[in-house]
């Protein structure tokens, strides 16, 4: 140490260059910059275009409402988006329902294992999208797994036409496909709650319902909100699962924005339909949490 | 201590604050450290003593005043750059490293021989007696083991100064106990400057050649154990050590370096003034230490007597307190007596006698800071 | 807690689910091994002629070679990016921290679609050419969002005082950070490469729009999708893909699990 201290002394970086502030700055600007660059400016460009006509190949960047008057008042986008949001809405309260019960079991009687009933939960959500997607057309199909199957066992003779190709396979698949994203934080806000307060609920005479309803579901509330949200609106643009097992009643949006890109190349109405699902979801958003905070103040 | 009180300080601090915000963590604080000392600041949680220690470290930066290490101004230096090492609260071993590795780590910056490095850190595990653990990882020691390993880690660069913050709070009793004996003659064997945070009474006063007791950024007094322990300054550090009777007085002389001070029942005692007493129209405290009254017991006699009745009686073990309420004072007098004598037996309501030693007696400063 | 109420339901509840939730899933390795091109039951007896046909299929060779490249590079600049971020976010306090780390977390809440023609629009707007470069340039942005949540949790429980140990020891702000963050964070390091690259190798609509005549493994499964005769063949490379992806996240969780065990007895000590 003492050779350390002949040096001449470079005092530390005094003032706003060496601060935290500074510094913290510095290391999250390549990721933000990142960020910025690929996601907030094409979005921007997105909204831009959105204003803009599109004639073959020329862009015409007079600005009009024109195509959010299509994408909201024709009946195709409409019925689309309509569509869209109600399949995500019950796909999401589905998902919630289904998942509470599995969160709250592991929990509450996971025991030692709660990382391994967690790791098995989220396993097969790692796993590929299509191929989850592509094994529910492999079990309802006109051919599938469910029809032969029962046809082998004399339930029915002839295949079920009406599994495959509409909207409740497409809500099938997507719940399957969600099921551990809606888990994960419904678990976190049970994990979080203070196992002495539904002793205390017990101590003041509360049994097992009432205890439930006023304690566990209040507490695990902004679980079951960021549940619902997380599940609700990427499923709102999902491409695939339609595309596989929707069949012409299952399309949703998202078919609509591809084919705005692709082949009928009309991307200003491309970028109005892809905004107009932005802000519908973002006011669902907003709706969804209002209507739980309501719901609870009502359960107290 | 064999060195002079005039040899140039190890540490002198001159006129060091620091603010969060607008609040004073340590304020216009001076401070001398003498080299070769066992140096403690004392004081409750929230008094600034971890905060000067890690301005000491570098790891703070003061907002003003100047701390200077044998001679060198290091008010600007980074800790890294500092002769000064410190034992972590926490220890801080470093998991991913074994023993050997950790008290090796800062010997790799000073690229040193091979061999030579092998011989020092050898050298520091024998200090803390854990040359047999050398290949543990973190996670496989004790308590007390990661003590010694962060203790040799720090001994291992052989620092002018090493600083210790609470480094047995985390261990339990009868450990803590072991290792302030350990402490005391490591510091004496390596002669290195110790400068240790405690918020320990007992800790601080059997471990250090001298204390410096702080409350809220301000250094309350510098002093030996002994002194700090039996002449408090002030009504704060001696409430912060130990029990204390405290009473109110009258002046009724005053010379260079004493005064005199009538008590009730008591009379008057000649005391000699605390640095920065001054009193205001004429009242003053004084204390007492609730060992330095004693039971007297059938015909015993003492030059100083007090009548009394025990109020309420609380078993220690080795030790009783007992509270004596005694008429014309307006608070009942805390005493411990040891339990050879069957103090542990005297009913509440019991008329008792109290001897007491005039010599005993403190006067305390008001609470103001010091400048060391 | 004793709760009678749901006990004998929860555990039927909680079996049921797992079958809706695996039995999909192993549907398409039991295909993969059934002597029929139809996926009907009864099983029609076992083969491994589908995964015989896999090696000499050069389409599906350049598209996993795709896919291998993508999913490297990929894991590597997500995890450096999110390396940065993650220690920004957990270390430092600065003004505007929640805005920059909500917008470099808004892929996660973000439907994909969006965030794939908005790319699309925006390389074709540049005249940069669609190819497996600007898949994985859509990919990182997808992936560093995972890959921050890996890495701020293992930073979180990264105690301050080790770095400032060394600092005291004399080391220098970057000897410190190669010398003991790095190594103690190493753990979440390796997961977070582990999770992205999976996530990578089984992205599909950020390929599917971005990949141009390069397809990744995902975007030629799709493409084979329309023709039921190479359906067994799909599901043959199906399976290899979900083995992967459950051996890639095995091993992470288990570097996870490790490093959390020894934090936690490194914590509470032994005795």
């Amino acid at each position: 140490m003492t050779d350390l201290a002949v040096h001449p002394a470079p005092s530390v970086p005094r003032g706003w260059a060496g601060s935290e502030e500074a510094r913290g700055l510095a290391l999250i600007s390549p990721t933000f910059l990142y960020a910025l660059a690929l996601l907030v400016l094409p979005i921007l460009i997105v909204i831009a275009y959105s204003f803009w006509t599109q004639d073959y190949l020329t862009i015409d960047r007079t600005f009009t409402f024109e195509n959010y008057r299509k994408a909201l008042f024709e009946p195709i986008y409409q019925d689309l988006l309509m569509r869209s949001l109600r399949i995500s809405l019950m796909v999401s309260i589905a998902t919630v329902v289904f998942s509470y019960p599995i969160a709250w079991f592991i929990s509450f009687h996971g025991g030692l294992n709660k990382n391994l009933w967690l790791f098995l939960v989220t396993i097969p959500c790692w796993t590929s999208y299509l191929l989850r997607v592509m094994s529910w057309k492999v079990i309802l199909g006109y051919q599938g797994v469910l029809n032969t199957g029962l046809m082998k066992l004399g339930i029915i003779d002839q295949p079920l036409t009406w599994l495959l190709y509409n909207a409740n396979a497409v809500t099938i698949a997507l719940v399957h496909s969600w099921a551990a994203f809606a888990i994960l934080p419904i678990f976190v806000s049970l994990e979080k709650i203070d196992r002495t307060l539904i002793e205390a609920a017990t101590d003041l005479g509360d049994g097992p319902i009432r205890r439930f309803v006023r304690i566990i579901l209040p507490l695990s509330m902004p679980g079951v909100i960021s549940a619902f949200l997380i599940v609700m609106i990427p499923t709102v643009g999902d491409y695939v699962t339609p595309q596989l097992v929707g069949g012409k009643d299952g399309v949703m949006i998202a078919t609509a924005i591809q084919a705005n890109f692709g082949k009928a190349a009309n991307w200003p109405l491309g970028a109005a339909l892809s905004v107009t699902t932005m802000i519908v979801v973002s006011l669902l958003a907003g709706a969804v949490v209002l209507g739980f905070k309501m719901l609870m103040r009502v359960v107290r | 201590m064999n060195m002079a009180l005039t040899d140039p300080p190890m540490i002198s601090i001159t006129g060091l604050s620091k603010y969060y915000g607008n609040y004073p963590a340590v304020s216009q604080m001076d401070l001398d450290i003498r080299a070769g000392e066992f140096f403690s600041l004392l004081g409750p949680s929230g008094c600034g003593k971890t905060t000067l220690l890690r301005m000491i470290a570098g790891f703070v930066e003061p907002s003003e005043g100047s701390i200077h290490i044998d001679g060198q101004d290091v008010t600007g230096l980074s800790a890294n750059r500092r002769p000064t090492n410190m034992v972590f609260q926490n220890y801080a071993i470093f998991p991913h490293l074994n023993v050997e590795e950790n008290v090796g780590y800062g010997l790799k910056r000073m690229r040193l021989e091979k061999a030579e490095e092998k011989r020092r850190i050898g050298e520091a595990l024998e200090q803390v007696r854990l040359s047999h653990l050398g290949g543990r990882r973190a996670h496989e020691l004790s308590g007390g083991q990661r003590q010694r390993v962060a203790l040799a880690r720090a001994l291992v660069m052989r620092p002018k100064v090493l600083l210790l913050d609470e480094p047995l709070s985390a261990l339990d009793k009868k450990l803590r106990e072991e290792m302030q004996v350990e402490l005391r003659s490591l510091q004496k064997a390596v002669g290195i400057t110790f400068i240790l945070v405690t918020h320990d009474q007992y800790e601080a006063l059997a471990m250090s050649d001298r204390i410096a007791v702080m409350f809220a950024g301000k250094l309350e007094q510098v002093a030996t154990p002994k002194e700090i322990y039996q002449r408090p300054r002030t009504r704060k550090v001696a409430d912060f050590l130990g029990g204390m009777n405290f009473l109110n007085a009258r002046l009724v002389g005053e010379r260079a370096g004493t005064v005199s001070v009538e008590a009730a029942k008591f009379g008057a005692v000649n005391l000699s003034k605390p640095q920065g007493f001054t009193a205001t129209n004429g009242h003053v405290t004084v204390g007492i230490r609730p060992e330095r009254l004693r039971l007297l017991w059938d015909d015993d006699r003492a030059e100083h007597e007090l009548i009394g009745r025990v109020e309420n009686r609380a078993y220690f073990g080795e030790v009783t307190h007992l509270t004596i309420g005694v008429e014309g004072l307006e608070q009942p007098l805390s005493i411990v007596e040891t339990n050879n004598f069957g103090a542990d037996d005297l009913p509440i309501g019991a008329d008792i006698r109290l001897a007491y030693d005039p010599d005993a007696f403190v006067l305390l400063a008001e609470d103001e800071a010091v400048k060391a | 807690m004793r709760n009678g109420f749901k006990l004998p339901l929860l555990p039927a509840f909680v079996i049921l689910y797992f079958v809706f939730l695996y039995g999909p899933i192993l549907l398409i390795p039991i295909f993969s091994f059934n002597n029929a091109a139809a996926t009907t039951f009864p099983l029609a007896g076992f083969t491994t002629k589908w995964y015989g046909q896999l090696p000499g299929n050069s389409a599906l060779l350049t598209a996993a070679r795709n896919s291998m490249i993508v999913g490297v590079t990929v894991s590597l600049l997500s995890t450096l990016l999110a390396i940065c971020a993650a220690r920004a976010v957990t270390r430092y306090r600065f003004r505007g921290k929640k805005t920059m780390s909500g917008i470099i977390m808004a892929p996660l809440i973000l439907p994909e679609i969006i965030i794939a023609i908005s790319l699309l629009m925006i390389l074709l707007q540049f005249g940069l050419g669609l190819s497996l470069f600007t898949v994985i340039l859509g990919q990182t942005l997808f992936c560093i969002p995972y890959s921050m949540s890996v890495l701020i949790s293992g930073f979180e429980g990264f105690d301050r005082s080790l770095e400032e140990a060394s600092t005291d020891l004399g080391e220098t702000a970057f000897g410190t950070f190669r010398r003991v963050t790095l190594p103690v964070v190493a753990p979440a390091i390796l997961s977070s490469l582990l999770v992205s690259f999976t996530i990578s190798l089984d992205e599909f609509i950020l390929a599917f729009f971005l990949s141009g005549t390069e397809p990744t493994l995902p975007v030629y499964i799709w493409g084979q999708l329309r023709f039921a005769a190479k359906l067994p063949s799909v599901l043959a490379l199906g399976t290899l893909m979900i083995l992967a992806s459950v051996i890639l996240l095995t091993v992470a969780e288990i570097i996870r699990r490790r490093a959390e065990s020894r934090r936690l007895q490194y914590e509470h000590g032994t005795h």
